[in-house]
This record gives structure tokens, sequence and C-alpha cells, in this order.
């Protein structure tokens, strides 16, 4: 067999062969969290708001659907919703549907009218249903911005004590609602 | 070939009239007193419009950045401080408003990761040109085998032919 001059002998190598590891755990590593990152909506915000008291705030009535108006005075006594919408908002004429569903389950659902004329918003109620039992107008979007609203629709949900227990952000879809807002509502005991 | 020569001008004006420079904020929202306007305008820089993420809220021209511009000039002439007024959105939409996020335990390792990460790396580089400097690589003790290649080798070679 024919030794080569300067070849290394092969006793020293692998006396730090676990230092070859090591980009490879790296990119383990960072692979970890870049699939965990990807798993993840960035448009999703947490709300801050979560566990703590719903922002005080009294919103006028919506002209021609009633006199009340929504106030922090509603929240509370039992496990609620608010639903954040607009009769401009695409996405949430397709969550309405859900929210008339968890209406007619009982499910007490109050609302802050966004930025909306409220005579669109009487004919968004009219032609797709009205499951709400409060509405507010906020025309000019100060109320849902002390909710930490940044996109409408949001839901929240409201627990006995006024606090609030979730936010969601973007249409409530049916899965959502078997997923995230019905198991917690339950919890929060109706 | 002008008229090509026009357009490219056009379009360079046009991206840099488009280009960070440009504040969305309207003359209807400037405030009389300059000083206050300027520090609304710095408040607007560290503040993240929350529709469109990656821009201030003094860059952009979502509805809800508007809402935020006007709140902080509200609040200015209200007299509060500039804290005041990131607190107070912060308490609305969490230090993810802030586009410099605060110095906090939660944060540590954002702020201080790319210097643990030169460090350790400044770190191995040393400790490679320490062992290099104080342990060069000798070259393996040659076998008999080896030895007597060599000098054969050394043997066939003009050059290397004992004078």
């Amino acid at each position: 067999m024919s030794t080569r001059i300067g070849e290394p002998s092969a006793t020293r190598a692998p006396r730090r062969g676990w230092l070859y590891l090591l980009p490879v755990l790296l990119f383990a590593a960072v692979g970890v969290f870049l699939a965990l990152g990807l798993g993840r909506d960035p448009q999703t915000l947490p709300s801050v708001l979560i566990d703590k008291p719903a922002p005080a705030f009294a919103l006028p009535p919506l002209p021609g659907r009633d006199e009340r108006g929504f106030s922090s005075a509603d929240l509370g006594g039992r496990p609620m919703l608010v639903n954040v919408f607009a009769s401009w908002c695409v996405p949430c004429r397709i969550e309405h549907p859900v929210l008339d569903q968890l209406a007619r389950e009982g499910v007490t659902i109050h609302a802050i009218n966004y930025k909306d004329a409220p005579d669109d918003a009487l004919a968004f109620l009219r032609s797709l249903g009205d499951p709400f039992t409060r509405i507010g107008t906020d025309r000019q979007g100060r109320a849902a911005i002390d909710w930490g609203v940044y996109g409408v629709p949001e839901t929240f949900v409201i627990d006995r004590d006024g606090r609030i227990r979730y936010r969601h952000v973007g249409p409530l879809q049916p899965r959502d609602l078997e997923r995230t807002v019905r198991p917690l509502l339950a919890e929060l005991g109706r | 070939m002008n008229r090509k020569r026009l357009a490219v001008a056009l379009l360079a004006v046009g991206i840099l009239a488009a280009g960070p420079g440009s504040a969305a904020t309207s003359p209807d929202e400037i405030l009389p007193d300059p000083a206050l306007e300027a520090r609304a305008r710095a408040l607007g820089k560290e503040l993240r419009c929350l529709v469109c993420q990656n821009q201030s809220i003094d860059d952009s021209d979502a509805p809800l950045a508007k809402d935020l511009r006007r709140i902080v000039r509200e609040r200015l002439v209200a007299g509060d401080s500039d804290a005041a007024i990131k607190r107070h959105l912060v308490e609305r939409y969490g230090d993810f408003v802030l586009l410099r996020p605060p110095v906090k335990p939660a944060t540590w390792l954002l702020w201080l990761g790319p210097l643990l990460v030169l460090l350790a790396g400044g770190g191995l580089v040393l400790a490679f040109l320490r062992r290099r400097r104080t342990a060069p690589v000798e070259p393996p003790e040659l076998d008999p085998a080896e030895r007597q290649r060599l000098e054969m080798l050394l043997a066939s070679d003009p050059h290397n032919r004992p004078a």
C-alpha cells in the first residue's frame, strides 16, 4: 500500500469530530424556529387586553334600530361576544351567518358598528339578519381603538365579570366556533 | 429618444416623491404650534401602523394610522409627555405598536442576541488563531516506508544529489 507524503495520519482527526456536527445542530435549531414561525400568521396580533376588564366606553345607538346604544355597563353578568363590524367590510358579510347561528343558540352578542353610515348598517342588518342584542355606533372609530381593534371584523369573548378573555381577528368561521369560541363559552359557563 | 428620457426622468421624480421622504400627514392634521408638531412627527415615526405593520403611522396612509396620528396630536395638545402617549397606545395595542421594542426581560435576547452571536463568533476565531499560533500543525512522523520512498525520490532528483 502506498502512502503519500504529507497526508495526515488517520489517528488525529476523529478527536474533534463532534465539531463537524455543530453546523448540523445549528441548522436544525434554525429550522425548528423557522417551522414554528411559518405556522403563525404575522397579521394576527395578540391582544394586550386579554384577561383585563374591557375598556370604558359609551356608544350612541344605531339610529333607526333602537334608542339604547351600547356601553361598558352592558358587559358582564354572563359570557358574551362583542363583534366589531361595518357594512363596508366584506369579511363581515362572510362571518355574519356564523354570528346569526350563535345568536339562535342563545349567545348574547353585542356589536360595535365601526366607521359606518347608519343607513348602510341598517341595510346590512336587514339583508343579513340582526344577531345583536345591543349595537353602539363608533363613527370615529375611537372606542374601537380603546379595544385595540386594528381591522374589522374582530370578535371578543367577554366573561361574566366583564373581562376580555379572547380576541378573534378576521371573520369568525364555523371551525373557529368549534375550536375556540364554543369551548371557551362553555368553560365560562352560560 | 428625448421622449424616452423625459419618461425616465418623470418616473424617477415619481419614485422620489413616493419615497420615504414623503409623510402621510395631511395638512389638516398639522398642529399650529411648530414645536408640538415636531414632537408629533417624531412620535409618529416611532409608532407602528397596525394595519400595514412595517410602516410607521407617520408614513402610512391607512385610516387607522390617521386616527392614531390624530390621537397623538390631541394628547400632545392636552399636555401629555411623549412617554405617556406611547404608554397610552401600548395599553391598547401592546409593545408591537412601538417600532423600537422596549428593553425588558422578554426582549433581552432580541437586543443582546446579535452581541452574543458576535462575541461567540469572535471567541471562536480567537481560540482558533491562538491554537494555530501556539501549536503549529506538525507534519506526522514518517514511517520507515515513507522515509525510504522519500530518500528514493531525493536520490532520483539530479538537483538534490549531494555535491
